[in-house]
C-alpha cells in the first residue's frame, strides 16, 4: 500500500515535470554547486591591534583594542588567550611592546603595539624632607629657657638654646610674616603667688629682650606670665622647682 | 547714744576696780585690764531647749575670741543664777571679810571674788509660734548701781528659726550686742571673698564670715584670682586672665555684675588696694615697661600716676585703712621680697620685714597700726607662716607654726579675727583664727580655696 502511493507520487511529479517541459521547452539545468571548499585554509587575519593613548606617563592607564578574524586561538604575551574581537587595560610601568599571536589550522599573524611611558616629572626642588608649618618648627625647635630660684635673667648655660631658638624663630618668621609668638613666664610653687605673677613678667620679658639682642623683631614677640598657675608639675622635689621656674614658647593670638 | 554714754560710764567705772582684779588667785587674764563678763548658760523651754546648747556655745566662744573683753570662767560661777530680771535681788553683797560663796542673785554678787566680774549677761530661750526666742539682758555688776534698772544696759529680744542655724544665729546676735558695748564690732553679716578651683577653674567666691552659703561670683573659666575689696564694701577687685593677660577686672558685691574698669595697655595689671574712701585704688602694673610698679588711678582705672620707679618688682599695695597716708607694699629691691611702707607718693619707704628669709601679704588691721603677713622665718622658700607686727615698734608675733603653709592673711572688720589660707596637704582652705592665734578653724572643705579677703559689712 505504502509503496503503491509512493509509485503514483513519483508518476504524477514526473507528468507535471514532462507536462512543463513540453510546455517550455527550456535546456536541462545546470549541476548544482559543489560544496564550499573546505581549507586548503587561509591564516588568520588581524583587523586590528592598537593602544589608546599609545603614550602615557607612569600610573596612567593605556586601553588595548583588537579584532581579529578566522583565528582558532589569540593570544597576547604577557595577557594569555583572549577573544577575537576585545579590549584590555594595562598600565605599564616602563614603555612595554605587547605581542599578538593569532593562529589557525592554516598558520599564525602576529602584531605588536607598543605602549610608551614618559619620564615621571622631577621630583620638586623644595622637597628636602616633608615641610613643618610655623607651628610645628615652634613646638618642635624652640626649647624652653631655665632660671634660678628668684632671677629671671637668662643663664649663661642656656646661651646655647637661646641662640638655636633664635635661628628656629627667624625661620619661622621668614615662612609666616604674621606669625606671632608668646613667650610665658613660669615660677616654681615656692614663693608667694602675688611676687610670682611679676618674676614670671620678668622671665618673659628678660628672654624677649635677649632674642631681640639676637635680632628677633620685637613686634613678633608678646610676653606673658602665668607665674605659678600653671605649674608642669606639682611635686615638692628641687627637680620640679627646676622645670616649672621656665619661659616657654607658644603660638602668639 | 544714751546707751553709749551709759557704756562709757561703765569703762569709766571699771578703773576703779584694779586692785581687786589683780587679786584674783589662779585667774590669768587672758587680755589684762580688760573688762571681766560672766555670762551664764541660758536654759529653755518648749522647742528651744534641745537648742540652748547650740546657742550657748556660740555665745561663749564669740566673747571668748574678743580681745576686747575676758570671759569669767563658768567653773567659777554660783550656783543661783538669775535667768530674768525678776530673779534679781536688789542691793548690795553684805561686805564680809571671809570667804563666802556668792548667792548669784544680787548683781554684787557677781563683783565679788573669785568671780570678779564686772558685767553680767543673762537670759533664757523659748519657743513662740514656731520661732526661737531668746530674751537676753546685760548688766553692770559694779557696786556703785544704784538700782538694777540703772544697771541694766540691754535687754533684747533675739527672734530666729527654730533649728541649730536660727540658735546660732541668734547667739551670735546677742554676743554682738555685748561686744559692742566694748567697741566691738559684730560680723554677723559680713562675707569672705575668696577664690576657689572647685568649679574647674579659679573663680572667684563669697560666703558668709562663719563659712555658711558659699556662691560662686565669677565664671569666666580661665583664672580669675588676687580678690580685695573696697572699704565700703561694693566692690570687689580682682585680676583675671579672661582676656588673654592678666588684668584688673571691677565688680560691683551689690549685684554681683561687672563694673566699668579701664585697663592700661600692659603685661601685667593687678592687686588692686582701696584708699579709705573706696575712690581711688594702687595696683601695680608694667605699663611703663620694666618691672611692675605701683601706680594710683581712680577706681574705673582713669586718672593714672606713677608712684615707684625702683627698678625691681614692686608687687601687693595695701593702704593704711585708718589714715590713707601710707601703704604697706612687696618689694624685691634687696634680695628676696621684704615688706617695705612707704607714704602715697612712693618716699620714705622704710622696710618693715627684718631682711631674711621671704616676707609676703601684709594686710592692714583696721585700725592701721598692725599688719599681719606671711613670712618664710629663717627662710626656708614656701614654709611661711602667719605673722603679726606692731607696725610703730617692729615687733612681731607668729600665729601658726607645723600647721602647713599659711598665707595670705587679712583681718576681719572686728579687729579681733584673721582668716587665712593653709595648705596642709595638696589643697589649700580658708581658715579663720583669734588675732592672737587661738581658735583656728577651717570654713571650706570643697576644691582648693585661697586668698581669703573680709569685706566689710557697714556701709
Amino acid at each position: 500500500m505504502t509503496n503503491r502511493r509512493a509509485s503514483l507520487t513519483a508518476a504524477a511529479t514526473l507528468l507535471l515535470v514532462m507536462s512543463a517541459a513540453c510546455h517550455k521547452k527550456t535546456p536541462p539545468p545546470p549541476p548544482p554547486p559543489p560544496p564550499a571548499p573546505q581549507a586548503p585554509a587561509a591564516k588568520p587575519t588581524i583587523n586590528y591591534f592598537n593602544a589608546e593613548p599609545s603614550t602615557i606617563s607612569s600610573g596612567q592607564p593605556s586601553s588595548l583594542r583588537w579584532s581579529v578574524s578566522d583565528a582558532n586561538n589569540i593570544q597576547i604575551e604577557g595577557i594569555g588567550e583572549v577573544s577575537p574581537n576585545g579590549r584590555r587595560a594595562v598600565e605599564p610601568t616602563s614603555t612595554t611592546t605587547y605581542h599578538m599571536t593569532a593562529t589557525n589550522s592554516g598558520g599564525s599573524t602576529e602584531a605588536d603595539v607598543t605602549v610608551t611611558v614618559s619620564a615621571p616629572p622631577p621630583p620638586e626642588p623644595t622637597a628636602k624632607a616633608p615641610a613643618q608649618t610655623p607651628a610645628e618648627i615652634l613646638a618642635s625647635q624652640v626649647q624652653d629657657l631655665h632660671f634660678d630660684y628668684d632671677k629671671s635673667d637668662v643663664r649663661p648655660s642656656d646661651q646655647s638654646i637661646l641662640q638655636s631658638d633664635a635661628t628656629a624663630l627667624k625661620t619661622i618668621f621668614a615662612q609666616d610674616s604674621t606669625f606671632t609668638v608668646q613667650i610665658e613666664g613660669h615660677c616654681d610653687e615656692r614663693g608667694s603667688a602675688e611676687y610670682n605673677l611679676a618674676l614670671g613678667d620678668r622671665r618673659a620679658t628678660a628672654t624677649k629682650n635677649a632674642l631681640v639682642a639676637l635680632g628677633i623683631p620685637a613686634d613678633k614677640l608678646k610676653t606673658i606670665s602665668y607665674g605659678k598657675e600653671r605649674p608642669l608639675c606639682t611635686d615638692a622635689t628641687e627637680d620640679c622647682y627646676a622645670r616649672n621656674r621656665r619661659a616657654h614658647f607658644s603660638a602668639g593670638q | 547714744m544714751r546707751l553709749f554714754i551709759t557704756t562709757l560710764l561703765f569703762i569709766c567705772s571699771v578703773g576703779i576696780l584694779p586692785a581687786g582684779q589683780q587679786q584674783i588667785a589662779g585667774t590669768i587674764e587672758s587680755h589684762p585690764g580688760k573688762p571681766r563678763i560672766a555670762v551664764p548658760d541660758f536654759r529653755g523651754s518648749g522647742g528651744a531647749a534641745a537648742l540652748m546648747a547650740t546657742f550657748n556655745t556660740t555665745v561663749a566662744n564669740d566673747l571668748n575670741a574678743s580681745p576686747l573683753i575676758n570671759m569669767v570662767p563658768k567653773t567659777l560661777y554660783p550656783l543661783q543664777l538669775p535667768q530674768q530680771p525678776s530673779d534679781l535681788i536688789p542691793g548690795v553683797a553684805p561686805s564680809t571679810t571671809r570667804t563666802v560663796t556668792p548667792q548669784g542673785k544680787r548683781l554684787t554678787d557677781w563683783s565679788l571674788p573669785p568671780i570678779a566680774a564686772n558685767f553680767l549677761g543673762i537670759g533664757y530661750g523659748g519657743e513662740d509660734k514656731g520661732q526661737f526666742v531668746a530674751f537676753g539682758w546685760f548688766y553692770s555688776a559694779a557696786p556703785t548701781m544704784p538700782s538694777i534698772q540703772q544697771a541694766q544696759i540691754f535687754g533684747k529680744i533675739y527672734t530666729a528659726s527654730l533649728d541649730q542655724t536660727g540658735a546660732t544665729d541668734a547667739g551670735h546676735r546677742y554676743a554682738a550686742d555685748i561686744l559692742a558695748q566694748f567697741g566691738g564690732k559684730s560680723l554677723v553679716g559680713t562675707k569672705i571673698v575668696f577664690v576657689s578651683n572647685r568649679s574647674g577653674a579659679k573663680e572667684i567666691w563669697i560666703m558668709n564670715w562663719d563659712g555658711s552659703d558659699q556662691k560662686q561670683l565669677t565664671h569666666y573659666n580661665s583664672i580669675s584670682t588676687f580678690p580685695s575689696t573696697s572699704p565700703d564694701g561694693h566692690r570687689v577687685a580682682f585680676t583675671s586672665y579672661a582676656s588673654g593677660y592678666p588684668g584688673i577686672y571691677m565688680f560691683s558685691l551689690d549685684t554681683g555684675r561687672k563694673l566699668p574698669f579701664y585697663n592700661q595697655r600692659a603685661s601685667m595689671n593687678a592687686f588692686v588696694s582701696f584708699t579709705p574712701d573706696s575712690k581711688q585704688i594702687v595696683f601695680s602694673s608694667t605699663a611703663g615697661g620694666g618691672p611692675p610698679q605701683l601706680y594710683m588711678a581712680n577706681v574705673d582705672g582713669s586718672n593714672l600716676h606713677r608712684i615707684t620707679s625702683s627698678g625691681s618688682i614692686e608687687v601687693e599695695p595695701k593702704i593704711n585703712p585708718k589714715t590713707g597716708a601710707n601703704m604697706v607694699e612687696v618689694s624685691g629691691r634687696s634680695g628676696f621680697p621684704q615688706i617695705y611702707r612707704m607714704n602715697m607718693e612712693g618716699a620714705d619707704v622704710e622696710r618693715l620685714s627684718a631682711g631674711t628669709g621671704e616676707a609676703t601679704n601684709p594686710a592692714w588691721n583696721p585700725d592701721g597700726d598692725h599688719i599681719a603677713f606671711a613670712w618664710t622665718r629663717g627662710f626656708e622658700p614656701g614654709n611661711y607662716n602667719i605673722f603679726v607686727m606692731d607696725v610703730s615698734s617692729k615687733e612681731t608675733t607668729q600665729l601658726t607654726a607645723n600647721e602647713g603653709r599659711n598665707e595670705n592673711p587679712c583681718w576681719a572688720p572686728d579687729g579681733a579675727h584673721i582668716v587665712y589660707a593653709s595648705k596642709r596637704g595638696r589643697q589649700s582652705q580658708i581658715w579663720v583664727m583669734n588675732a592672737d592665734g587661738t581658735g583656728k578653724h577651717p570654713l571650706t572643705e570643697k576644691g582648693s580655696n585661697e586668698k581669703p579677703v573680709w569685706v566689710n559689712a557697714e556701709q
